[in-house]
Parts: structure tokens; sequence; C-alpha cells
């Protein structure tokens, strides 16, 4: 892939795409060094081409219990790790 | 220099009666404990302080045992050297100079140097196993389903086990009995029949065992590691065992597999810290993605941020046919060629690692490398099933682990087998 043979071989561009999807910014320095390593290890995963499809038994299966009140944590514990808090709600960053 | 084992030293008392009285215990720093620090190595976590116990904690603690400490880890979970840690290495006891394994490399130091009897790890892909294999000490991951993950930080949560550690089989065993069991806060554990408890079972008897050896696992495995694996093959065969070679086809795929799901579970897991309700926050002013991005630029390591990254790549728009779901038909091929295998053998054997400890700092640049290396461990993960790693002696002074592997829920025969090596 790392001959250009392929549109999926992966750019800097994509990188950054993917970063701000998953919401991490990037130096220039990890877009450049994420570029290669990803182009090297996204090859090393199309070799998944090769799977034939399998009958693939299903495993699970839901496990439901009544919709009862329990005990669970307070708002004091649930707000004990939070930078920021008002009224007894956590407090986020503006939304836009 | 410090061996760094532990990231939080702090005791915490148990009952005072139990399985576990009179034993220490150290627990891996992604497995939550009421109180002290959680971190799973990371900056994101470094001031996180559950409110709540996880219940292999619980059940610890209800056993009689002390905990002593919360130990190093590869930032949650992501590697197998425990250099991925924001706190640092940790020094390989038994092998200086060598990475002690990860992702659970301080557990199993801490066992491997005598800070602790017994230790709990988590085992996404190999990350008890690994260490366990490298600091030469006993290591068991169990089947998917036995050990609640309540309170395990999740990574991969489709994959991984919390397991314990110890210098013994008899003793990883006895850890094993007190955290096994169905908890209502994990819907994925069963209740399973046993009639005596796991560390019963290593009695070191494997007369008439039938270990199949799949040839696989030993391709390009490294020489004085292939050399010290047979030598325990013919040890077990001297005490009655027989072995046959056995194929797995599938487990060629299974490194990439491994990756690419855990990877995408890895980015959807790791969505939750966004710095609000725990964890680092960015100093920053802007709007909530712009303030996200920058908490999480700041809180996750290297490796942590290439697996979110090429996870969300593998579940976007175009390319998740491509990848994901080939991997989930690699894993349901994995299964079917380890079902197959264990139905004409009791238990199948391989190195837990195909090389010795590596030098410290070796693998950082190389990514793909690293990944390679776990190619004798993720298999076992995407199957589901249960595997133990015991020492089975030492290639130029460095350690060798044997790796066994048996059916869902064959825990105690693996104890079995396993406590003949001693």
């Amino acid at each position: 892939m790392g001959s250009g043979m392929s549109d999926d071989a992966v750019n800097a561009e994509e990188v950054r795409h993917v970063a701000e999807l998953a919401r991490v910014d990037l130096t220039a320095k990890e877009v450049d060094q994420f570029t290669g390593q990803f182009a090297e290890i996204l090859e090393y995963f199309e070799t998944l081409d090769e799977v034939p499809e399998v009958d693939r038994e299903p495993t699970l299966s839901n496990v439901m219990r009544p919709d009862e009140e329990r005990d669970s944590l307070d708002r004091e514990g649930a707000l004990a790790n939070a930078a920021e808090t008002e009224d007894g709600y956590f407090k986020g960053p503006n939304v836009s | 220099m410090s061996a760094n084992i532990f990231i939080t030293e702090e005791r915490i008392d148990g009952d005072d009666d139990g399985p576990l009285a009179g034993m220490t215990v150290a627990v891996k720093d992604n497995i939550s404990t009421e109180g002290v620090r959680t971190t799973c190595g990371s900056r994101m976590l470094e001031t996180y302080v559950p409110p709540y116990d996880a219940t292999a904690v619980s059940r610890v603690k209800a056993a009689g045992g002390t905990i002593v400490g919360k130990t190093n880890m590869d930032e949650f979970g992501m590697g197998s050297t425990t250099e991925t840690s924001y706190f640092g290495s940790t020094t390989n006891p038994a092998a200086p100079g060598r990475v002690p394994g990860g992702s659970s490399g301080g557990s199993a130091a801490a066992v491997a140097a005598g800070e602790a009897d017994v230790a709990l790890g988590s085992d996404t892909g190999g990350s008890v196993r690994c260490p366990a294999a490298f600091c030469g000490v006993v290591g068991i991951k169990p089947t998917y389903g036995l050990v609640s993950r309540y309170g395990l930080i999740a990574y991969g949560n489709s994959l991984e086990q919390i397991g314990p550690f110890a210098n013994t089989v008899e003793d990883a065993a006895t850890l094993l009995d007190v955290i096994a069991g169905a908890d209502d806060r994990d819907a994925t554990t069963r209740e399973v029949e046993t009639d005596t408890p796991y560390a019963d079972a290593a009695t070191g008897d494997v007369e008439g065992l039938s270990i199949g050896v799949p040839t696989e696992l030993l391709d390009g495995a490294d020489e004085g590691v292939v050399e010290t694996f047979w030598d325990a093959i013919a040890d077990l065969e001297d005490r009655g065992a027989t072995y046959h070679e056995v194929s797995l086809p599938s487990i060629e795929h299974a490194v990439e597999a491994y990756y690419v799901i855990a990877m995408s579970e890895a980015s959807s897991n790791l969505a939750r810290f966004d710095g609000v309700r725990y964890g680092h926050d960015a100093d920053t002013e802007g709007n909530w993605n712009e303030t996200f991005a920058q908490t999480r630029k700041e809180g996750f390591g290297d490796e942590v941020k290439r697996r979110i990254l090429l996870g969300t790549y593998a579940l976007s728009a175009g390319y998740h046919d491509k990848y994901y779901k080939k991997a989930q038909d690699a894993r349901a091929w994995v299964k079917q060629d380890f079902d197959e295998a264990l139905s004409e053998a009791d238990v199948l054997a391989s190195p837990t690692m195909p090389v010795p400890p590596f030098e410290e700092g070796e693998s950082l640049d190389d990514p793909l490398q690293m990944y390679l290396a776990d190619a004798n461990t993720v298999p076992i993960n995407l199957a589901d099933l249960p595997a133990i790693s015991v020492p089975a002696g030492e290639t130029d002074g460095l350690p060798v682990g044997l790796q066994l592997v048996g059916p869902a829920f064959g825990e105690a025969q693996l104890i079995q087998a396993a406590s003949a090596l001693e």
C-alpha cells in the first residue's frame, strides 16, 4: 500500500479527520508520526480480506431482571471527582 | 532507581477471616478501589478516586486479603511492556534491564519481587499472561464470564477478564476461587457449577492428559524459548501425559482481528473521558468540542491516542465492513478452530510469549512490532477461553512461560496440568 497503489492509503488529512471525530487534538508532529504508522498498521489489517465468511453462532442472549428501585451512588459521591459543579449538577463547557 | 512497581502504595485491610487471611494482595490500577485513587496508568485519571469498589476488590476484602497497593500498568492496558504508563516504567525483578511485560507489569513484578503474595491483573489480549511469563510467575486469564468486570475500567470489554498472579499455581487458584462467580452488576458473568475449589485441583497429576500443540504458535518463535517449551512438554510426558501436534489455520489472522476489535471497543469505551464528570480537564476556553479535544490531547499518551484513532477509523463510515465486520468473522473462525482442537485434546500448549522479555525501550518506536509479539495470547481472548501461564524454565537466564489453554470454564484442568510443572 505504501507504493500508492491503493486509494485507502491513509494521509495526513484523514488522520486529522479521524482525530476530530474522536475529539483528540494532535500536534503537527503527531499527525506526521501517526500518518506513517497508520499506513503500516492498516496495511497489516488488510490481510483480514483473506478471512472467509464464517457462520457465526449467536453467543449472546439478553439477561433480564425486574426493573426495581435499588440503592445507587448518592449525589455527593457522583460529583466528588468533577472539576466543576453547580447546584448539585456537573458543569461542562459551553455547548457553542 | 526504584522498581516502580506501585503507582499508589496504600494499605486496605480486609476482613479478619477467610481464605486470603494473612495474605497480601497487589491490585492493578485499572481495578476500582473505593477511596484509593485508580489511575489506569494515565494522566487522564491521575487524581481520580473511585466512589466504589470493583466486585473483585470487594471479594478480596471479604476473603480476608490485605491490599498493599495499586500497581503500575501500560496506560489503560494498552501495551505489552508497562512502558506506556504515565508514571514511568517498571523494572523486571526476574530480569534486570528487561521490561516486566504488560500491561499488568506492576502486578507481576509485585509478586516476583515479594512485594505481595498474590496480585490481580486484567487480561484483554495477554495482559496477565505476558507479564507472568516475563517475570517468571503464574498468571491466569479466566474464561470470559467467570469473573465480574464490575469496577474494571473498560478498554476492550468483549475481551477482558480480571485474573490472578502468584508464585505458585495453588495460590493463583486460591485467588481465582475468591474472585470467580456470578455478579448481578455484570450481566456477562455466569454461575459455574464447581464441586471443589480450584485450589484443590493443583495436584500435579497429569497421568493420561492429552496435550495438543498448535504448530502455528511455535513458528517464528525464539529458538531458546522453543527449546525450553519442548523440555517442559517432555517433563509432562515423563509424568504420564501425551502430546500431538494440531493446526489452527485461523490463527494467522488473530492478531489483526484482535487489534481491530480491541481498538474499536477502546474508541467507544474511552469516549467517556471528557473531563466533565471525572478526570483531567484542560484549562482552556472554547466550546465543548474544543475543550474535550484539548482535555484528551493532554490526558492521553501516544499509544492510547493511536488506538482510539485507529478504532475510530475502523468503525467509521465506509470502513466498518472492511475492518470490524471481517474481524468478527475472524473471531468466529478462531473460536471454531479452538473448539475443534479441544475436541481432540484436553488442553493446548504453547510458549506464552514467542520471545524472552524485551530490553527496556526496545519496542517503543515500532507499535506494529509490539502488536505482533502478542500472537500467542490474543487468540485465546478472541475465543473467550481460559488460559494459564506457568514458568517453564529459562533461556540465557531469562524467564520463559508456558501457556495452557482449555475449554470454556475448564480452569480446574488447567490448574491441575500447570501444577505438574512446579
